[in-house]
């Protein structure tokens, strides 16, 4: 019988194994070949970088937000993470764009705020009165598409109440712009989508719907490593922001979780004294 | 998966397309409207990025706004075609819009025709198509069942099927699709055909499913 040796194989092939990157590394000889199996591409980091592009491009931030019967709610956690380094855990990544208005930020933060601000200040310049929350989203999704393909990373919801009641964007840098009553952007965002999606109802009471988001948001920031520091929460209503709370995590996981009294399993026992 | 279905009957067009706006493997909203009215009497099924669809559709839209305020008549679908096409062609050496484009429209004269428009800048006149994934599964139902003299109904009941095939065998199907139509009366909604998402209408069809199957 022969044994299936096909996972020691290295699938470079010859055309690697010559090549100058490799050298050294792959050689024909069967004493050194390698007993794990490499991935079949030249460039694997890269590969490995595209794969989690392709899953998540706004990385290391869970923000959510969403409509319901007394005015909108936007939350978020409060970390900066650079790679693995944690570079700040109280980042406001809920920008106040005017006191009816509010932005959320994922992806880059420079590029987020930047042009959030300019927002407010654009529209208010041009025309001596608020922007509708349709009319500063859409502005902002022209803008974002403008620079499309030039490097900018942006995952941003327009939250707010205008004339027209209250209003809740997605925004984009790839130049998307979408309407609805429910949107988690982030690398967090899948688990704070889990929370939102089972809690959510339309008829809520404040109090109700701002733990509901501040609970999606602590979860997230659990299970993703990229989110955490404080959860903060913000309620839009008719008569315009307020900032509800901004808990820590931990402190959050201690009143969700409280530490419960194990039962001893062993006890043990007191060690004979030497000197008797 | 995008899909963009249309069908010519004899004296209308359908066009329907799924309602879902996705992000890799995130479902952002379902029931996002890729089905755009460009005046009284065309239709525009749309897929690709959602900014550039979003952008392009909305572009040619205002364009055939402005033509029909300056000489006081609307552009014909052939010539709406013609002019998409050329806009995407014009792009497609500079920056180009990735835009799958279902047109079907209404004329008095030449009665109702219907387009595909690709990316690339390819136009063709046909009486059915697709496009995306959902497109390998209903362009062989299509022609098997279709027929240029179907009414109304014959005509939703082979888009139907279509959703129906697309829905059994497409891994990544879309939950809710949007039916709208094209004739003498002009472009309006017809139907939606939801199983997922928050519309009351949705969870009416989840409960008529589950009857039903």
């Amino acid at each position: 019988m022969i044994p299936n040796l096909s996972a020691l194989e290295n699938h470079f092939g010859a055309a690697a194994a010559g090549s100058d990157d490799f050298a050294g590394l792959f050689s024909a000889d069967a004493a050194d070949q390698l007993a794990l199996e490499f991935p079949t591409c030249n460039d694997f980091d890269g590969f490995q970088k595209a794969t989690k592009e392709m899953v998540n491009n706004k990385k290391g931030t869970t923000t959510l937000s969403f409509i319901f019967d007394k005015g909108v709610i936007v939350a978020a956690d409060s970390r900066a993470s650079m790679g693995g380094y944690i570079s700040s855990q109280t980042v406001r990544k809920i920008i106040e764009i005017n006191p009816y208005m509010l932005g959320t930020m994922a992806g880059g933060a420079a590029d987020c705020q930047f042009w959030h601000r300019n927002l407010g200040r654009l529209h208010e310049l041009a025309n001596k009165r608020r922007i509708s929350i349709a009319g500063s989203s859409k502005t902002l999704a022209n803008i974002l598409y403008s620079y499309r393909g030039m490097g900018l990373s942006i995952g941003t919801m327009i939250a707010g109440f205008d004339e027209t009641g209250p209003g809740l964007y997605y925004v984009d840098s790839e130049g998307a712009r979408l309407k609805g009553s429910r949107f988690s952007v982030g690398s967090g965002s899948l688990y704070a989508y889990g929370i939102l999606d089972e809690g959510y109802k339309f008829n809520m009471s404040v109090e109700e719907a701002a733990e509901l988001a501040r609970r999606a948001i602590y979860h997230a920031t659990f299970r993703d490593g990229a989110s955490g520091g404080c959860v903060s929460v913000y309620y839009v209503g008719p008569d315009g922001w307020k900032k509800l709370s901004g808990d820590d995590v931990g402190e959050l996981h201690y009143h969700y979780y409280p530490v419960q009294a194990a039962p001893v399993e062993q006890e043990m026992a007191e060690a004979p004294s030497a000197s008797t | 998966m995008e899909c963009v279905i249309g069908v010519v009957g004899r004296d209308f067009a359908v066009v329907a397309a799924d309602t879902s706006a996705v992000q890799s493997i995130l479902v952002h909203k379902t029931d996002e409207d890729k089905i755009m009215l460009l005046d009284s009497h065309k239709l525009m099924g749309a897929s690709g990025e959602p900014g550039d669809r979003v952008q392009f559709t909305e572009f040619i839209q205002k364009n055939l706004h402005l033509y029909q305020f300056r000489n006081n008549m609307p552009l014909s679908t052939a010539a709406t075609a013609n002019f998409t096409r050329g806009e995407l062609a014009t792009a497609l050496r500079k920056n180009p819009y990735s835009v799958n484009i279902i047109l079907a429209g209404f004329d008095k004269d030449a009665g109702a025709s219907m387009y595909y428009i690709d990316y690339i800048a390819t136009l063709h006149k046909i009486d059915k198509g697709a496009f995306g994934y959902g497109s390998y599964f209903c362009l062989s139902l299509m022609d098997k069942l279709y027929r240029p003299d179907m009414t109304v109904e014959e005509a939703v009941d082979l888009v139907d099927k279509c959703i129906k095939e697309i829905r059994l065998r497409l891994v990544v199907a879309p939950q809710n699709f949007a039916i709208k139509i094209v004739d003498k009366d002009g472009a309006r909604d017809y139907a939606r055909r939801e199983i997922g998402g928050d519309s009351p209408a949705a969870a009416t069809a989840t409960a008529t499913i589950a009857t039903t199957a």
